[in-house]
């Protein structure tokens, strides 16, 4: 009991931390965009001559005031769906997203039809 | 009759799963990106090779001739093997060869000019690579077939026979 | 030149062995008194080819026979001895000389240590298994053969990729192996079983002892392939989503709810379909996997090898397995009416089929993300990519209640709980909850999801600790394994919460400064190695409390094959890594530089040795029983 009493009482005078990610918005796009030349490696993690130009690109885009989905949108244009690695809702990954929430769903019918609620 | 049903639709489903599996085998791996056929050519601006004075790509693209976009490097071997024919279609009045000098040092890719010879009209400067990734390119070397400010072409590889002949024949 | 000579012909006698196998176990089928020395001494045999046959291709290695063209493709002369020797299975061939090793190894143990079962339970299981075996024979023999000969014989070898030689990477397929096609034995024995309707209580005891076995070292198995992906590639991360590390974590999840249904199958007669399912489901997953990541139509960090003809051979082998499977299932299985009762919403029971529930969900999800691109390209050539991203979105939001039940589950009785005595436990939620909300107020990042997912987390946590001292050593298996859970989803939030990182370009000399830390490029130094040379580079890191850590990354250019890999140097301490890596910059004098300030990250890895700790007393105590 008394440990817990403190623990709550130490966060609760623990002051906020701030986080200086400088490159905080072009980390989570580059995270997303494939490194094209590399087998499954992101822009993001690659240090491949492809993926630093395609940092520099970004970096650019990003000076340029373009948002986060309209550079998704520069890149898909130039190299196809293949290069993001979140695969969009859109009429090719409607299975995609709907067949494991399905499959939850359909078990979850099966289940509750078996279980009893009263003695 | 229910009984049977969900055995059936089991195993037709791993049937088809095993089809699509099999067809999956027979495409290639490769990703090549989309067609780039009919596209536009992006607009972008860059430093000459040896003036280093900045240029508009519409200053560069403004006849109605056709324009053929090398991304080529000092340090990339196939742009060697590929050379000889740049230079032999340079020689053809039809086609204006651009040269885009990716991620190269200025005295190694002199060098390589002065040793095996310059077919471009004009050389453009791409250090950091972008503007490589403008045109949709991945690597080097790649060339772009461009007429009318549209791309006609487009080859990623160093070129050969074949591709020259396939070149000339769009050009005539 | 013997050594190949040795180990081919040992593999032909091992697939006679294997042939003679069959015969004699259909042949004999009813006598059991032959049989029973009988096929143990064969498969003992069989085993004794072919161990000789995988160090015949050991001993290649080790010689640098380079009249082996597998030894010629991936060694070399200046190769270190012990990577010459690991060598042997970093390649297709003798990976797959692996999996021969191992299935042979399990159906002997399992024919030796087998006592209390009838001897056609065991003939049959051997004969399944020899299905397996068999046609990894023919695999080898037909299409990736360990010992093709090379004439001219070279000088000289093409190398192994210096990003395999790594200790954690050496052990890693055995161990890895262990579990993956150990799981074999099970789908044997599975299928056994329900050809012989011997699926129940008794039959779960008896298999249960595989499970965990097969289940611990799969655990290891994917801890060492994360631990060498974090030290040895270069970008700091532990798990990508990428399909071969999703190829191993399939089987493992089908493996760990296998576990959860056996425990109820142990105790009553329900969830034999579910057993049943699950054993087949972890080995057919596993040879899903091998043919995923071999043939060649996926795309990935660390695909083996690209050839569709293999890819044909593995995709037909693994449907035949597949349809033999459900004919077995849907011709000698049958549900027992009379134990399909109904049960009560809360209970123990109940509780697993929740786990099941949720856990078929995350095999679909993984499942599902990885092949759907395959599916998509076959039926509309449109190609996407399926990353992280997919399964972040689909699995986190279903953590939540997972953790929650994963706490409450094994607090409920079998047949009835009832909600009486269980103050403790939603008092415990509210802390929970509190401590949670206290931490995320801190941080700008998503408060609600956080917030919510932590606080599950630390409920996991709070009952798992509370249940060590209410317990003590009843079920200390269960709750140190649910516990080592808690603690990794906790160390791997936090870690993701706290991280921090910095890309910069750096010249010798030069420095970075942030309100944290001060990072300085001091000097670079070049030293000659047996097989490679390198550049370090000395950094001094001083961070915002004053203290210093010297940190030398390097980079590794190496001779055969010719290529540059970049060394993180990694410093580790209880409470947080520091990770510092270089990279070249095409054409230019300076040196792009990462740096990342990770917490907990020790914490991931010593979490996942505590499940697979549960596992190991959970052994311990049967076979103490005994």
């Amino acid at each position: 009991m008394k440990i817990l009493k403190t623990i709550i009482i130490i966060l609760l005078l623990i002051p906020k931390i701030s986080f200086a990610d400088d490159q905080l918005e072009r980390n989570k796009i580059t995270k997303n965009l494939r490194c094209l030349i590399c087998q499954g490696q992101s822009v993001y993690d690659s240090d491949s001559d492809f993926a630093n130009s395609m940092k520099i690109l970004v970096d650019k885009k990003l000076e340029e005031g373009l948002s986060e989905n309209q550079i998704y949108d520069f890149f898909k244009d130039k190299y196809g769906e293949w290069i993001l690695y979140d695969p969009g809702l859109n009429k090719n990954t409607y299975i995609l997203w709907l067949l494991p929430i399905l499959i939850f769903l359909l078990g979850g019918a099966i289940i509750l039809k078996k279980l009893k609620f009263k003695n | 009759m229910k009984d049977k049903l969900v055995p059936s639709v089991i195993i037709i489903s791993f049937l088809i799963i095993f089809l699509i599996f099999y067809k999956g085998l027979q495409e290639t791996n490769i990703y090549t990106p989309k067609s780039e056929i009919k596209k536009d050519i992006p607009i972008f601006s860059g430093v000459k090779f040896d003036s280093k004075e900045n240029v508009n790509s519409s200053e560069i693209f403004n006849s109605n001739k056709f324009y053929l976009l090398n991304i080529w490097a000092s340090w990339c071997v196939p742009c060697r093997q590929e050379h000889s024919y740049l230079m032999r279609l340079s020689e053809n009045n039809k086609v204006i060869l651009i040269g885009l000098n990716y991620k190269d040092n200025f005295s190694n890719a002199q060098n390589f000019l002065t040793k095996l010879g310059n077919p471009y009209e004009t050389i453009l400067l791409d250090e950091d690579g972008t503007i490589s990734i403008e045109w949709g390119a991945y690597g080097v070397p790649e060339t772009f077939l461009i007429h009318k400010n549209k791309i006609v072409a487009k080859y990623i590889g160093p070129l050969n026979e074949e591709l020259i002949n396939e070149i000339n024949s769009i050009i005539k | 030149m013997i050594y190949s000579v040795v180990g081919y012909y040992a593999l032909i006698l091992g697939l006679i062995s294997g042939l003679i196998l069959i015969y004699f176990s259909v042949q004999n089928f009813r006598n059991s008194e032959i049989l029973d020395t009988k096929i143990l001494s064969l498969s003992f045999l069989q085993l004794f080819f072919v161990v000789i046959s995988f160090f015949g291709l050991v001993l290649s290695f080790v010689v640098s026979d380079f009249s082996n063209e597998t030894v010629f493709n991936n060694s070399h002369t200046t190769k270190p001895l012990f990577y010459k020797i690991t060598g042997t299975w970093g390649n297709h061939e003798g990976s797959l000389l692996l999996w021969l090793l191992v299935l042979t190894l399990f159906i002997f143990i399992f024919l030796l240590r087998t006592n209390n079962q009838s001897i056609k339970y065991k003939t049959l299981t051997t004969i399944f298994q020899q299905i397996i075996i068999i046609g990894f024979f023919i695999f080898l023999l037909k299409t990736s053969n360990p010992f093709n000969y090379l004439f001219p014989i070279p000088e000289e070898g093409l190398g192994l990729n210096p990003i395999l030689q790594d200790p954690a990477l050496a052990i890693h397929p055995p161990v890895l192996y262990l579990g993956y096609v150990g799981s074999s034995i099970i789908f044997s024995s599975a299928l056994a079983a329900t050809t012989l309707k011997m699926v129940s209580g008794s039959w779960a005891t008896h298999i249960k002892k595989w499970t965990l076995v097969s289940w611990i070292f799969l655990t290891l198995g994917i801890l060492l392939g994360s631990i060498w992906a974090y030290y040895e590639l270069g970008w700091g991360g532990f798990w990508f989503w990428d399909p071969v590390e999703n190829v191993s974590l399939m089987p493992w999840l089908a493996l760990t709810t296998l576990l959860h249904c056996i425990l109820v199958l142990e105790k009553k007669s329900i969830l034999t379909s579910w057993v049943i399912i699950l054993s087949i489901a972890t080995f057919t997953l596993s040879m899903c996997g091998t043919f995923l990541v071999r043939s060649g139509i996926l795309n990935s960090v660390h695909t083996f090898a690209n050839d569709p003809e293999r890819g044909l051979f593995i995709l037909i082998f693994l449907f035949v397995l597949i349809f033999i499977s459900l004919f077995i299932f849907f011709f000698f299985h049958k549900e027992d009416q009379k134990n399909s009762i109904n049960l009560f919403w809360l209970s123990k029971e109940s509780a697993i089929i929740l786990n099941n529930w949720f856990m078929m969900y995350f095999l679909s999800v993984v499942l599902i993300g990885t092949v759907y691109p395959i599916f998509l390209d076959v039926i509309s050539s449109e190609k996407i990519s399926v990353g992280p991203p997919f399964y972040h979105k689909l699995i986190i939001p279903f953590l939540i209640p997972f953790l929650i039940a994963m706490a409450i589950g094994p607090q409920l009785k079998w047949i009835k709980s009832n909600l009486e005595s269980k103050k403790i436990l939603i008092f415990l939620l509210f802390i929970s909850i509190l401590i949670s909300y206290l931490i995320v107020k801190n941080f700008d990042k998503n408060l609600l999801v956080n917030t919510i997912l932590i606080s599950s987390a630390f409920y996991l946590f709070f009952i798992t600790v509370r249940d060590f001292f209410t317990k003590k050593f009843k079920n200390i298996s269960q709750n140190i394994a649910h516990f080592g859970f808690s603690l990794l989803i906790l160390s791997i939030l936090f870690n993701n919460l706290l991280s921090s990182e910095v890309i910069t370009n750096l010249k010798i000399g030069e420095s970075y400064e942030n309100s944290k830390f001060k990072i300085l490029l001091e000097d670079i130094k070049q030293r000659d190695e047996k097989n490679y040379s390198s550049v370090i580079a000395n950094f001094k890191i001083i961070s915002s409390d004053g203290k210093i850590n010297k940190m030398s990354p390097e980079l590794r250019i190496y001779n055969q094959p010719n290529i540059v890999t970049s060394e993180a140097d990694i410093k580790t301490t209880l409470m947080k890594d520091k990770f510092i890596v270089i990279n070249l910059v095409q054409n230019q004098e300076y040196f792009n530089v990462r740096y990342q300030d990770k917490p907990f990250m020790l914490w991931i890895w010593v979490s996942v040795l505590l499940l697979s700790m549960g596992g190991i007393l959970s052994f311990l105590k049967r076979e103490y029983e005994r």
